[in-house]
């Protein structure tokens, strides 16, 4: 999938892979796709809840190993 | 924005561990979009004090804490070292050693530091508010605390609390 900008939020626990991300979506412009990579189990159900709430879209939530990839659309 | 959510917190606790619960849901709160106050109150002032240095852990009399150690192989990480209470409070430094044991294994899982946390949250521009009564209560001046925090009473609390979604007392 394309993006405009890459988190890596590996090694970090809850709830710094959330305030990251939303640190990076304040740098992106509307309609720009920011790609967030974790190792954190819990982040799987927080990006879902945070795009949930926040209005940016969750375009794709996978799992490969022990890693988490997401790809947020900023609203 | 009137439809903003808003979130209040009342901290009163003043451990390492218990400095942990206000400052991860309110730094949250705010990247949800929340408006969102903590209320600092009695030992909960020690959060704001400008060297966080004094914040400990202790084991003593608290079953539910773990005392495992952050290094060495598995088998070693594994064991529970449950020390009797009698033992912990006669040991000079026990509860410093706990905490230094702490630190590292918050370190180890890649938890936010309170420091960390605190400063994430002035950025996502969470309002901290310490409780003036407890203030004057434990000889603080206002000079022991760090800068861009409001003080106040209870009256000040409920003026945004009464509009909250959410409201915590920790």
């Amino acid at each position: 999938m394309n993006f405009d900008k890459e988190l890596d939020a590996r090694g970090l626990n809850c709830p710094l892979p959330i305030l990251r991300c939303k640190k990076a979506l304040n740098e992106c412009t509307s309609g720009q796709v920011l790609k967030v990579v974790s190792t954190d189990p819990g982040s799987v159900k927080d990006f879902a809840a945070f795009a949930k709430q926040t209005g940016n879209e969750l375009l794709a939530s996978s799992e490969a190993g022990s890693e988490y990839t997401f790809f947020i659309k900023k609203k | 924005m009137d439809d903003q959510k808003k979130m209040a917190i009342i901290a009163t606790k003043g451990t390492l561990d218990w400095a942990y619960p206000p400052f991860i849901l309110a730094s949250t709160a705010a990247a949800l979009g929340y408006e969102t106050q903590i209320f600092f109150t009695f030992y909960g002032l020690q959060m704001l004090r400008k060297d966080l240095s004094g914040l400990k852990v202790s084991p003593l009399g608290n079953p539910g804490m773990p005392m495992k150690m952050p290094f060495g192989p598995k088998w070693f990480r594994d064991i529970n070292w449950n020390m009797p209470n009698a033992i912990q409070s006669l040991v000079p430094g026990y509860e410093s050693l706990a905490t230094v044991l702490m630190k590292q294994t918050i370190k180890n899982n890649g938890v936010a530091t309170i420091p960390e946390l605190r400063e994430l949250c002035q950025e996502a521009e969470v309002k901290f508010i310490a409780c003036q009564m407890t203030v004057e209560l434990f000889g603080f001046e206002h000079s022991d605390f760090i800068d861009g925090i409001e003080f106040g009473g209870a009256a000040t609390f409920f003026e945004f609390a009464g509009e909250t979604d959410i409201c915590l007392y920790i």
